[in-house]
């Protein structure tokens, strides 16, 4: 009786850690897949040629494999994308955090969780059908499916992180060093922001990376809005992501051809990406573990 | 008093960033409302009984959206049913059983990367290893999902394991339990509002999923059972909203703004009953 107990409990500990290593096989698998199956076409194509080239003509007679235009415009619509989200997000998680009353909070909260809840098909089809014709009409271009509207759309998406993880950061702020700042005559608005604020920065820093993040992986919406010609980077024209570029092509793409591979590549690139944010984003997190403010 | 001995630089200073917090509030705010509104103003004129209760027919050229509505519930269940145990498990392990800190470090590392990981390249990845081997079918695509709600599940049960007293813990190793009597007993019972709660965010996330079910779930509009289902390709209704969006056949439109709508009353129920559930096992803990 006592052995077969025994034998229970070492079956269920198997199990238990067995369930806990899912996690860690999932990235394994995940990173193994992409590497073996993204090198193939780096290698044809050259890394350099493959990086730096910049044409990308996957379907011409003489194929041209370049994804400098997809890098760019990943890059400049994260940037244009943070330039205006993380002003308003910050502004707003200052503010839920600090001076709104517990009924307007709640309130917000509810509005900004709702943001973090729209599909993002959703962001794509009234970005498509409200904001191109917008974007058409004020800057007089001829198609209004751009970089611009992808940094909008992009801009509110991230918003919803920025805000959440902000608000919890500033939240954490004790309490003392809001007293003594107040003590010693600053007004409340000068304590938010001379006290409150870089106390929390760390956090706020993990808030803007959570958010970039966000950013550099949004596929759907993106598609929609962007107009997905593989131009370079400018602010009135269509543009594609490296995300969209998988996206919008992998249907097509024949299987195993060197067309397939460039794309499982360009998410290779996107991986990297990400893994690089994710860095930023636990250095980030373990410095506000560590906590001093100082 | 003190307002009126500040220097004018001072004060407008703190005028202008209560206007900035101010606007900035407003602005967020006024967008969600704004996406609302928007659409279920354009959305809900084109819900029609007809819509949501046929599938598609060519013959008479009409659209319906009754298969995406059922794919979506099912992808929905199919992979909160994968991946609780996987979740719960992982949870359960770190919780309880583990006690090499590098492992744990490397489970919750792993945990912290999977959740950064964009959907679009789950899908590449679900398309590779799952419906290579099944074949796109929902199947492949709840599969892709679970892997991608792993880190959410886990890390809501492992809050809410670790708020179980260890108190009760020890009173059952005390009266001589096993550790998985114990398990059994007291600690899955107490973590209940973990799960609930990691429940309804997957639903939520997996409601509003669509780059990762692109190449892994397929696009058809066939009505089908369950586990009939599971086995054949499928379009939920935001792959279905972005077909619908690009095809220029009459009704296409509408469709796709009925479908906005529908995610939209869906996405607002999600909130609302994450809401509930925090407020309900809130009370239930003060007691």
């Amino acid at each position: 009786m006592r052995k077969k107990e025994q034998a229970l409990e070492r079956a269920v500990h198997g199990v238990f850690l067995l369930l806990g290593l899912v996690t860690v096989g999932c990235v394994l698998l995940i990173t193994v897949y992409l590497i073996l199956s993204g090198i193939p076409a780096i290698l044809q194509i050259g890394l350099p040629d493959f990086l730096l080239g910049d044409t990308w003509a996957s379907t011409a007679a003489q194929p041209q494999f370049g994804i400098l235009p997809f890098l760019l415009t990943s890059v400049c619509g994260t940037a244009g994308a943070v330039l205006f989200g993380v002003p308003v997000g910050f502004f707003t998680a200052v503010c839920l955090a600090k001076l709104a009353p517990p009924k307007v909070k709640t309130a917000a909260e509810g509005a900004v969780s709702l943001l973090a809840g729209i599909p993002s098909v959703v962001y794509g089809l009234v970005g498509m059908l409200v904001l191109v014709p917008a974007v058409r009409a004020a800057f007089h271009v001829p198609d209004g499916a751009s970089l611009l509207s992808a940094i909008v759309v992009l801009a509110v998406m991230i918003l919803p992180s920025i805000i959440k993880v902000s608000v919890t950061a500033l939240e954490a702020v004790p309490q003392e060093y809001e007293d003594a700042s107040l003590a010693l005559g600053a007004t409340p608005v000068e304590t938010w922001f001379r006290v409150s604020v870089p106390a929390a920065r760390s956090g706020i820093a993990a808030a803007v990376v959570l958010g970039v993040g966000r950013a550099i992986g949004e596929a759907m919406a993106v598609m929609m809005v962007s107009g997905n010609a593989p131009n370079m980077p400018s602010l009135f024209e269509s543009v594609r992501f490296l995300t969209t570029a998988v996206a919008s092509e992998m249907a097509y793409s024949r299987q195993g051809s060197l067309h397939q591979q460039a794309l499982f590549s360009i998410a290779l690139v996107l991986f990297l990406f990400i893994l690089l944010v994710n860095a930023a984003l636990n250095f980030f997190l373990k410095r506000d573990k560590e906590g001093s403010p100082c | 008093m003190l307002k009126r001995s500040m220097s004018p630089a001072r004060r407008a200073r703190a005028a202008l960033a209560k206007a900035l917090m101010l606007l900035s509030t407003a602005l967020t705010c006024g967008l969600a409302l704004f996406l609302i509104g928007w659409v279920l103003a354009s959305g809900i004129p084109h819900i029609t009984w007809e819509l949501v209760s046929t599938k598609p027919s060519y013959l008479a050229g009409s659209i319906g959206i009754l298969p995406d509505i059922l794919n979506t519930l099912y992808i929905i269940l199919a992979a909160l049913l994968i991946v609780l145990p996987l979740g719960v498990g992982a949870a359960i392990y770190l919780t309880e059983y583990a006690q090499n800190k590098r492992l744990t470090a490397a489970i919750e590392y792993a945990a912290e990367t999977l959740s950064g990981i964009p959907s679009i390249i789950f899908g590449l990845v679900g398309m590779l290893v799952f419906a290579n081997t099944f074949g796109s079918c929902l199947l492949a695509g709840a599969l892709t999902l679970a892997v991608m709600n792993l880190p959410t599940v886990m890390r809501t049960a492992q809050e809410s394991l670790k708020t179980v007293p260890m108190s009760l813990r020890e009173g059952a190793f005390g009266l001589g339990a096993g550790r998985w009597r114990v398990i059994r007993t007291v600690v899955l019972p107490g973590c209940v509002d973990g799960i609930v709660t990691g429940c309804v965010l997957s639903a939520g996330r997996v409601l509003g999923e669509s780059a990762a079910l692109l190449f892994t779930a397929g696009f058809a509009h066939t009505l089908n059972g369950f586990f009939s289902a599971l086995r054949s390709p499928g379009a939920t209704l935001t792959v279905a909203l972005y077909l619908y969006v690009s095809d220029p056949t009459p009704g296409a439109a509408g469709a796709s703004f009925a479908i906005a709508a529908i995610l939209m009353l869906l996405t607002l129920c999600v909130n609302l009953a994450a809401a509930l559930t925090g407020r309900y096992f809130k009370k239930g803990r003060a007691l």
